[in-house]
């Protein structure tokens, strides 16, 4: 017990700092090598940028305080410059290619899931998301029940028009994390250092699957199978929420996924399986309690 | 310049209130007409993106259903783009394209009336939407289906209204055509013409192109919503992403009918204040034909994320990526222009330099957006709303504004408030930054756009935000009274050149300009030329 409270402490410390906070500005890092590497292709685009700007703004405020004419400034009558037009027409070019070589490289890193450890398949619903486990470790999973992931109770309470309840005063117990609509009846889980593959699609209308600490978002369309990939490298909490809209409560179908260490992940998915196998069981035997057991073969 | 003989036909033709603003096949007219409805509907857009910077002032639901807050973003981007951006383009086309390319008036005055009468049907159409059973569409202005499908029946008027403003946006361009490819004053060859003029003919050519595509688009989805066909039904076999590509196919070159008008207005202001000829006129010209082409290649960037293949995010990377080469010619020779002149900064010029800089800024983060990686991070969230609303607010909001304060003495024939049209200037141009420049950081930390409630997270930015929007939101209402006050009670007196180097055929007639532009065709100077140097 005491070693759970313990892991839980890491979970919330880690979950913490990941997950948006007041005053953000930048982008997180994330903790997963793809959301690494995005990031800092994120800021080397950045940094270009600014640096765009200083010579580009910089060049117009000189021009703003140098040629005034109430500075007594004389207008020259020139309107070309060959080499200069040549510069700028081919400099911006090779910045362009050095932007969009490493980006070319990840989106190919990005698109490939093959040696997927796991594979959970992801169903948009107007407004609710539902996780089946499809396989793990090279072998199917067929006694985990669906996880049926919608807003948690509290925030749901909370969010109504006039309601008297504080977004401020949703608050997740454990972690202390402010979650208000960012919270969930029953979140994903998934273990840590392993490749999963998200199949991502929609049930009804266009919805977005996105957590931004994993660098992944795709579209659940209805009628397509998309898919994606994170391997998450620190145990933790990770939210995300729906990215394209669905419809009046798009902004109430959030993504929480509890990432365990593999070896807790292990023990979670037997207790799962073992639950799952006993609640049939008594399920089996409530509804057909007189008739024999089918034969098999 | 014959002006005397041209003095005779100076008079002003002596037409009834109702005939003159109901039946007028005027260029002048209708550009007046054009730019007063686009003003109301400045108003209208604006006052839902009030409410929507209400709603969004703090989290929790304070004000309205979520239902009707999407009711108001989607309503909000049509209104904007189709009932603000776009006619006030094709207003200052009416005013200025006879005006500056020596003509007597539009090749196709009737066809212009038809054009902008059309208009305000199509808005009223559009906006009745919301006092009808279900309300108005609330699928956002894209209209992806199947989300829109469920809407309730308003969405056939919803396509109507679009199918009404593609018509009159094609007569309009119709007419720009005929009119700069045929009623230009003996002399006048192409590449002597104002900026204005050229970025309007490119424009009108990726009107014609692309309006059709979104009929069609519509026209699929009211086939799919009434009359049984399945074109977007996944479940019959149909595709939703077809619809985005259709769609963005119409959309991006649309991006740029609204910007590109934007690019020639700024090349008509700033040669004039920095008392120095264009920089690089036939690369300015070169530069939008180019930027033109490109956006037909590049619409999948909108859709990074709908599941395309491998092949398709690098190609539009790259292709996205080139815009930015003769984007940025455009911008450097701004800046070329500007440099060693004689710089002034009268009121049109403050608005040019801001837009110089916000779309700059829009520019950026444009780029950072067309790199696939980020754009995972980015797509569908506040940076995106950030994104184009520096384009299209501090860009193409802010070139027309400034076009209203370059050519509004010779329009009205009178000069507007020195203090409060700067006061207009200073205000607007901080408080767009409040209101826009913390919706990157939203953005970047993951708030998705279209919601109407956030995380307690958001909260801070968002109120900075919504305070921006309001003080922005407020700040136009000095516009209403600049340019009220300029038209029926200043007593100040525009010279013919109202701005002392300002070039080009416009500024040779008097001011208030008179009923007919050019009735003889003027005589063509070419160093009386807006862009002076047209040698190279």
């Amino acid at each position: 017990m005491g070693a759970a409270a313990a892991l839980g402490a890491t979970l919330v410390s880690v979950a913490a700092f990941a997950n948006p906070h007041p005053w953000q500005i930048n982008l997180t890092k994330g903790v997963t090598p793809v959301s690494h590497q995005i990031w800092d292709l994120h800021m080397a685009a950045f940094y270009v940028c600014v640096a765009l700007g200083v010579i580009v703004f910089g060049a117009m405020f000189i021009a703003i305080i140098r040629f005034r004419r109430s500075r007594g400034a004389v207008a020259e009558t020139w309107s070309h410059n060959t080499v200069m037009e040549v510069c700028w027409t081919i400099v911006p070019v090779l910045i362009l290619i050095g932007l969009a070589t490493p980006a070319t490289i990840l989106t190919r890193e990005m698109y490939n899931a093959t040696d997927s450890q796991m594979t959970v398949k992801v169903t948009g619903y107007q407004w609710l998301w539902r996780y089946d486990y499809i396989s793990y470790d090279g072998k199917p999973i067929t006694k985990v029940p669906t996880i049926y992931s919608r807003l948690a109770w509290n925030s749901n309470a909370a969010r109504q028009l006039g309601s008297d309840i504080s977004p401020w005063s949703i608050v997740d117990k454990q972690t202390g994390y402010h979650d208000y609509l960012l919270n969930v009846t029953h979140p994903l889980v998934i273990p840590a250092g392993v490749k999963v593959r998200f199949l991502i699609t929609g049930g009804d209308v266009i919805h977005g699957w996105g957590v931004p600490d994993f660098g992944v978002k795709k579209d659940a369309i209805p009628g397509i199978m998309n898919d994606a990939w994170a391997k998450v490298e620190q145990p933790g909490i990770y939210r995300g929420q729906c990215y394209v809209l669905c419809g009046q409560d798009h902004s109430a179908m959030p993504i929480v996924i509890k990432v365990l260490p593999k070896t807790a992940f292990n023990t979670w998915l037997a207790t799962q399986e073992n639950a799952a196998t006993l609640d049939k069981a008594a399920r089996t035997a409530e509804v057909t309690p007189s008739k024999p057991a089918p034969t098999k073969g | 310049m014959s002006s005397t003989a041209q003095a005779v036909h100076y008079e002003e033709h002596h037409q009834g209130w109702f005939e003159r603003w109901f039946m007028s096949t005027n260029h002048k007219d209708i550009g007046t007409l054009y730019l007063s409805f686009s003003f109301l509907m400045l108003f209208v857009g604006g006052s839902f993106a009030m409410l929507i910077r209400a709603e969004l002032f703090e989290p929790g639901m304070q004000l309205m259903q979520p239902y009707f807050f999407n009711e108001l973003t989607s309503m909000h981007g049509l209104v904007m783009i189709f009932g603000v951006i776009m006619p006030s383009f094709v207003g200052l086309a009416n005013w200025m394209i006879p005006m500056q390319i020596g003509a007597p008036d539009m090749a196709l005055p009737r066809l212009n009336n038809l054009s902008f009468w059309i208009l305000p049907f199509a808005f009223v159409l559009l906006l009745s939407t919301f006092f009808m059973p279900g309300g108005a569409p609330a699928a956002g202005w894209t209209m992806y289906p199947p989300l829109v499908l469920q809407g309730g029946e308003s969405i056939a008027f919803m396509i109507f209204a679009i199918h009404l403003m593609g018509i009159s946006s094609i007569l309009g361009s119709i007419n720009i055509i005929a009119t700069i490819l045929n009623l230009r004053a003996p002399g006048l060859d192409l590449l002597k013409m104002p900026m204005f003029c050229w970025s309007w003919l490119i424009t009108s050519f990726l009107v014609i192109a692309v309006m059709p595509v979104l009929a069609g688009a519509v026209t699929m989805m009211l086939f799919d919503r009434f009359f049984g066909t399945n074109f977007f039904n996944a479940a019959a076999g149909g595709d939703p992403v077809m619809y985005q590509h259709v769609f963005w196919f119409f959309g991006h070159p649309e991006v740029y009918i609204m910007i590109l008008p934007a690019f020639g207005i700024i090349s008509e202001i700033v040669p004039t204040f920095s008392r120095k000829p264009l920089f690089g006129y036939k690369a300015m010209v070169y530069a939008i034909a180019c930027i033109a082409f490109l956006s037909f290649i590049v619409w999948s960037h909108h859709m990074f994320t709908v599941g395309l293949p491998l092949g398709a995010e690098v190609f539009f990377m790259f292709s996205t990526m080139l815009i930015a080469v003769p984007t940025g010619v455009k911008i450097f020779n701004w800046v070329a222009t500007m440099w060693r002149g004689s710089l002034s900064f009268e009121v049109p010029m403050l608005w040019a330099i801001a837009f110089i800089v916000l779309f700059s800024i829009g520019g950026f983060s444009g780029v950072m957006m067309a790199l696939v990686p980020a754009d995972f991070q980015y797509n569908q969230t506040y940076f995106i709303v950030a994104h184009f609303h520096y384009v299209l607010v501090g860009g193409a909001l802010f070139s027309i504004i400034g076009a209203v304060y370059y050519w509004l003495p010779k329009w009205s024939g009178h000069m507007y408030s020195n203090f409060w049209s700067k006061l207009h200037f200073w205000s607007s141009a901080i408080s767009v930054n409040v209101l826009f420049f913390p919706q990157h950081f939203l953005g970047l930390a993951g708030m998705p756009r279209r919601i109407p409630d956030y995380n307690v997270a958001f909260a801070d930015w968002n109120m900075v935000s919504s305070i921006g929007g309001f003080w922005f939101g407020a700040t136009q209402l000095i516009f209403v009274g600049v340019v009220i006050h300029c038209v029926f009670f200043s007593k100040a007196k525009a010279a013919s050149r109202v701005w002392e180097h300002a070039y080009g055929l416009e500024w040779t007639l008097p001011s208030p300009a008179p009923h007919h532009s050019f009735t003889v065709p003027p005589v063509i100077d070419d160093s009386q030329l807006a862009h002076g140097d047209i040698s190279h």
